[in-house]
């Protein structure tokens, strides 16, 4: 948000704050600065990451995920498929509401209907409950969930729905979470209070069936701008912040008086080429003048691009070594990587060979879109790879604008060769798959982020049978196979994972996400 | 009198209804909320229902007749974000703001006018010199720079003032306040003065000149000759007739103070309306954004209705009804 200036000054000054005295809070509370506005605290309402963030404390979910985005059991003790169609979840007993009330199938089975049904939602949760067909309550404590098709990704698909109370939650609107009159979880946490725009508070539920959290008290403070949450810090404010600006980092790290932790993340930063065939809108001839074929559908054009940017630099000096080069979708411990498959080295000289034989020796000129302010470093990003492919000849020019308008133009293919991100939040490849390289296809539903309209039959069929594949190493094995063929197309063009950071006050510990959530029960007083 | 009113209050409902056309255009050129709002894992047919949910799938002079249908009823909306109605967001957040721009314009006001009489009275001296090269700081530092320094001085090193948000809050009428409590006052100083600082300048330099002009006029002389006393030449006679351009400035800065408090609110993280306009551009959040400027033209509208009625009282040449602006 800040310019550049005063970003540096700001990191200059941070040396300063090493004098400066830190007030010290009751160990038994915790303030953290969040990033991003918090909108409701319905968890059904808006499938928004700080709405989510908020709801993950909250509210408890049949599957978890771990720090590494791996499944572990959360309201469901156990999970398998009775037959390709159905499975049966196994419900922990004795879970207690905050309002006392014991937690059942009932309340589950309500919190899955609810989610289709939550009025003026923007954005809902029904990308995960859609496929459901019918669910049996066998026992309070047994559900047997149907879907049409074999369906393997129930446990990942639910590992996203909050369950509330049927009891609290009943005929509750999304206005009676946000007072808290309805916002009756059985997560580690209960609801205080929301001051819209400003801050949610949040006790530790005694009764919390898992681990109890550290501390007992818990604020979110939202500070979105990113010099103002780092001085919060500085100034003993808050005790832990979420993002600290990267060109900060290297200061806070020799503080003594803070930690920084990080840790890679679900997101993926990459390419689109423009697959249509066409005038490509932002690509001309060195002369200025329109090409009449799209270069871009020339595989040889995509792969020397690939090779003409030189990922670590990018990784190690415009993202301060927060992120790592990467040659596909998900990242080494999430399901259906592919361990062979490494990202393109720099080649410069490769690349322009391979331009020529393209018939492309002299280049051409292209302008690269990118978000501004959605990605970390995201503008930075754009102008690194721009001056990189001028190196071999391609001309660049960047645009970038606020995700609003961006994604606006984006998704109507009215751009060249654009920069996204996209994070893997069901911890598994098939999510960047069927959204990102699927062909385009409304009525399957599938390739709806496709905005390159890359198309691959064969890629295609992975991506249909592995989406029915119950049997987990034949779908690894689809998705895998999947994957590799889209990439050696290119059919877009990953740079790296980008990591996400903390920074702590000393004396406060967090245990890093891959998923990027800021969780107050991981936080824990340092040993 | 009653004429002048009626009359400024049809021109304002003109000056709304134009501006509302205006913001919504615009607004709905800038793209379609649903690319930022939506999940990006939902599937093409989630994503036109969430379309049409929103009533985004109507033609634009459609979806602004429906909005002005409901605005005659006084329904600007709700937000596609919050699921609140866009004016109840909007109030629920506007005591933070004029919070903060009372506190500051105060801040500007008392500390204003006496430093620039005093410098109007002292042009020569050594402390009159020094409010005026101080002032030339006030007017030219970019209000974010001084925010951030402030925060580093006074929180990260000296850490006698908190860094940013507000501080507790008592209800007034059913309106929640801080500057009833300390904490209050200890989160409200430094973004009052980080927001009062181009007024301050403003007003001792608006204060300066007006007070050397009002010196050289032949009524200040003549009170003099009549043997006033200073201070109820200076007291009376000057202020008084220097106060008329002030008062305009008042009037029209306060109406900016709050409009344009974002930068001032983003740095501290003030729950304020400037904030939740920043946000709501963020997410192209409409009906918000529609709202809040409705509610801001309504405002300056206001302030300056009540700066010619100050006018006219201080005055007494101001004739109300000659007015057609």
């Amino acid at each position: 948000m800040l310019p550049t200036s005063v970003r540096r000054l700001l990191s200059a000054l941070v040396v300063c704050a090493s004098i400066a005295s830190v007030a010290a809070p009751s160990a038994a509370e915790l303030r953290i600065g969040v990033a991003a506005d918090v909108t409701s605290i319905d968890p059904h309402f808006f499938n928004l990451f700080p709405n989510n963030n908020i709801a993950e404390h909250i509210f408890d979910k049949l599957v978890r995920m771990d720090p590494d985005s791996q499944m572990i059991p959360g309201l469901a003790t156990s999970w398998k498929t009775i037959d390709p169609m159905t499975w049966e979840f196994k419900l922990r007993k004795g879970v207690k509401f905050h309002d006392g009330s014991e937690l059942t199938a009932d309340d589950v089975v309500f919190s899955i209907n609810r989610v289709p049904n939550v009025p003026n939602s923007p954005g809902r949760f029904t990308a995960y409950t859609k496929a459901i067909t019918k669910i049996d309550v066998v026992d309070p404590y047994t559900l047997h969930i149907h879907y049409a098709t074999p369906y393997p990704l129930a446990p990942n698909d639910l590992s996203t729905i909050y369950i509330v109370s049927k009891k609290a939650g009943g005929t509750a609107s999304t206005e009676d979470f946000n007072s808290g009159k309805a916002a009756i979880g059985s997560g580690p946490f209960k609801f205080v209070k929301y001051v819209n725009g400003d801050r949610v508070e949040l006790a530790r539920n005694d009764d919390y069936w898992g681990d109890k959290p550290a501390y007992d008290k818990v604020t979110f403070r939202i500070i979105k701008n990113e010099a103002a949450r780092t001085a919060a810090l500085l100034s003993g404010d808050v005790d832990a912040i979420e993002q600290p600006p990267t060109a900060d980092l290297a200061r806070l790290k020799a503080d003594p008086k803070f930690t920084v932790t990080s840790k890679i993340s679900h997101r993926v930063i990459y390419f689109n080429f423009d697959f249509l065939d066409r005038s490509s809108p932002f690509i001309t001839g060195k002369d200025g003048k329109p090409l009449a074929k799209n270069p871009l559908l020339d595989l040889r054009v995509r792969r020397a691009m690939s090779k003409a940017i030189n990922r670590k630099a990018i990784a190690d000096r415009v993202m301060e070594g927060q992120a790592v080069p990467s040659g596909q979708l998900v990242s080494d411990h999430l399901f259906g990587f592919v361990p062979t498959l490494k990202a393109d080295a720099f080649d410069p000289e490769g690349a322009k060979k391979l331009l020529a034989q393209a018939g492309y020796a002299d280049g051409f000129n292209l302008t690269i879109h990118g978000p501004a302010g959605r990605y970390v470093n995201d503008e930075k990003i754009v102008q690194a790879v721009a001056q990189m492919l001028s190196r071999v000849g391609i001309n660049c020019k960047v645009e970038t604008s606020p995700m609003g308008p961006y994604s606006a133009h984006a998704s109507k293919q009215e751009f060249s060769f654009h920069m996204v991100g996209w994070g893997a939040s069901t911890g598994e490849a098939s999510s960047p798959l069927r959204s990102l390289l699927a062909t385009y296809d409304a009525a399957k539903g599938l390739g709806a982020v496709n905005w390159g309209r890359y198309s691959n039959p064969k890629v295609d069929y992975l991506i249909e049978q592995s989406l029915q594949q119950v049997d987990d190493d034949n779908r690894k094995v689809m998705l895998q196979r999947a994957t590799q063929l889209a990439m050696d197309d290119l059919g877009l063009m990953p740079i790296h994972f980008q990591f996400t950071i903390w920074a702590t006050k000393k004396g406060v510990q967090y245990v890093p996400r891959t998923d990027e959530y800021t969780l107050a029960f991981q936080f824990h007083a340092a040993k | 009198m009653l004429v002048y009113l009626i009359r400024r209050s049809l021109q304002s409902v003109v000056v709304l209804a134009v501006m509302s056309l205006i913001v919504f255009a615009g607004v709905y050129a800038v793209g379609n909320p649903i690319d930022i709002l939506i999940n990006p894992q939902a599937d093409q047919a989630e994503r036109q229902q969430a379309i049409e949910a929103l009533g985004l799938d109507k033609p634009m002079w459609m979806q602004y007749f429906v909005f002005l249908r409901d605005a005659v009823h006084g329904d600007l909306g709700h937000s596609f974000v919050h699921s609140t109605s866009a004016l109840g967001l909007i109030f629920e957040r506007m005591p933070a703001t004029l919070e903060l721009a009372l506190v500051a314009m105060a801040f500007a006001i008392l500390l204003g006018i006496p430093l620039g009489l005093w410098a109007g009275l002292k042009p020569d001296s050594v402390s009159g010199r020094s409010i005026m090269a101080g002032s030339i700081l006030g007017f030219s530092l970019p209000t974010f720079w001084v925010g951030l320094m402030l925060i580093m001085v006074f929180s990260v090193m000296l850490g006698w003032l908190p860094s940013n948000g507000r501080g507790t809050t008592v209800d007034l009428f059913g309106v929640p306040v801080s500057f009833l409590t300390i904490d209050g006052w200890r989160h409200l100083i430094l973004p009052a003065t980080n927001l009062a600082l181009f007024n301050l300048a403003l007003m001792i330099r608006l204060t300066r000149a007006g007070t050397r002009e009002a010196l050289l006029q032949d009524y200040v002389k003549f009170a003099r000759a009549k043997g006033l006393s200073n201070t109820r030449v200076i007291g009376v006679h000057v202020l008084r007739n220097i106060l008329i351009p002030i008062v305009t400035v008042i009037g029209l800065q306060f109406g900016s103070l709050i409009a344009f408090a974002i930068v001032t609110e983003s740095v501290f993280a003030w729950p304020g309306m400037g904030k939740l306009l920043v946000d709501s551009i963020n997410f192209l959040d409409r009906p918000v954004i529609v709202a809040y400027l409705l509610v801001i033209v309504s405002l300056f509208i206001v302030i300056n209705l009540i700066v010619d009625l100050v006018y006219s009282s201080l005055d007494p040449r101001v004739r109300l009804t000659d007015s057609k602006s």
